[in-house]
């Protein structure tokens, strides 16, 4: 990352929320089409080293995204994105969830609400990812399924990473 | 075990009060009396002495009394489990938008050529 571009992580423990803010160096409309085209999702959303393989994407209000992110050993962990609304090239809101394959939510997990807004600073984007939890309970349930399933293990590098990237 | 498991589960609750809050990061400098914990609130000590308890049911504290004198300090190993988590969860945006910063750099790249 150039070592301008903003990066802020926010964790309101009060109010079971997390706001991601980060700059890029590109128009709005390029950004959001990242942000919204499967082919172009699949080239960047999972984190290193695991990669992004959409199998069904409709970005329409009612309409989900349905991927995995699947690590060098081949295992996949399965997510969906409900969207619930769109305001192109604003923003749009939607549910975040674990899921397997077939697509089915797993009730016993907790959904998380996203906000994500675009707004452009000169040649430059902000976007902004408001995620939000019901309630400490749902927070807590992600907490245990985060650090239980096997994709914390293989994140676990990327926390040796973080003091050299916060330089 | 199963104790364990009961407490993490509300260590998110216990961590959403701001009084609860501020006596964890206090904690986080080194043990210290209640007394002392208290002193910052404006609160009667047994409203003071629920919040702690609630600290300690949830396995983030625990407090030992010598004489009349009860001292509390961090758990840390059960607090650790939130911090691991929202470290992940912080590495997990960072890493994925810096894989945006090189798609967007190559996409535009593509736009210059044309």
């Amino acid at each position: 990352m150039k070592p301008d571009l903003q990066f802020d992580f926010l964790v309101d423990k009060a109010r079971n929320r997390i706001t991601v803010k980060r700059e890029f160096a590109a128009k709005r409309q390029l950004v959001w089409d990242c942000h919204t085209k499967r082919e172009l999702l699949d080239r960047w959303f999972a984190p290193k080293p695991l990669t992004t393989r959409t199998k069904h994407m409709e970005f329409r209000e009612g309409g989900y995204w349905h991927y995995a992110m699947v690590t060098p050993e081949g295992q996949s962990f399965w997510n969906r994105l409900d969207y619930q609304t769109i305001d192109p090239i604003d923003g749009y809101a939607a549910l975040d969830g674990f899921c397997d394959e077939a697509g089915v939510v797993n009730p016993e997990l907790p959904r998380a609400r996203w906000d994500v807004a675009f707004t452009a600073a000169q040649e430059r984007t902000l976007v902004t990812t408001v995620v939000l939890y019901s309630s400490p309970q749902d927070v807590q349930k992600a907490i245990d399924m985060g650090l239980k399933d096997g994709l914390a293990s293989t994140l676990d590098r990327l926390d040796e990473l973080l003091p050299s990237l916060q330089a | 075990m199963d104790n364990n498991c009961a407490a993490l589960d509300s260590i998110f609750h216990a961590l959403a009060d701001p009084t609860r809050r501020a006596v964890v990061q206090r904690l986080g400098r080194g043990p210290a009396a209640v007394s002392e914990l208290a002193r910052p609130f404006a609160m009667a000590l047994p409203s003071f002495m629920k919040h702690v308890g609630i600290l300690e049911e949830t396995g983030l504290i625990r407090s030992t009394k010598v004489g009349r004198i009860r001292t509390c300090e961090l758990e840390r190993k059960n607090l650790k489990a939130v911090e691991l988590w929202l470290g992940q969860q912080r590495a997990i945006w960072q890493s994925r938008y810096e894989n945006l910063d090189g798609l967007l750099a190559r996409l535009n790249g593509e736009d210059d050529e044309t």
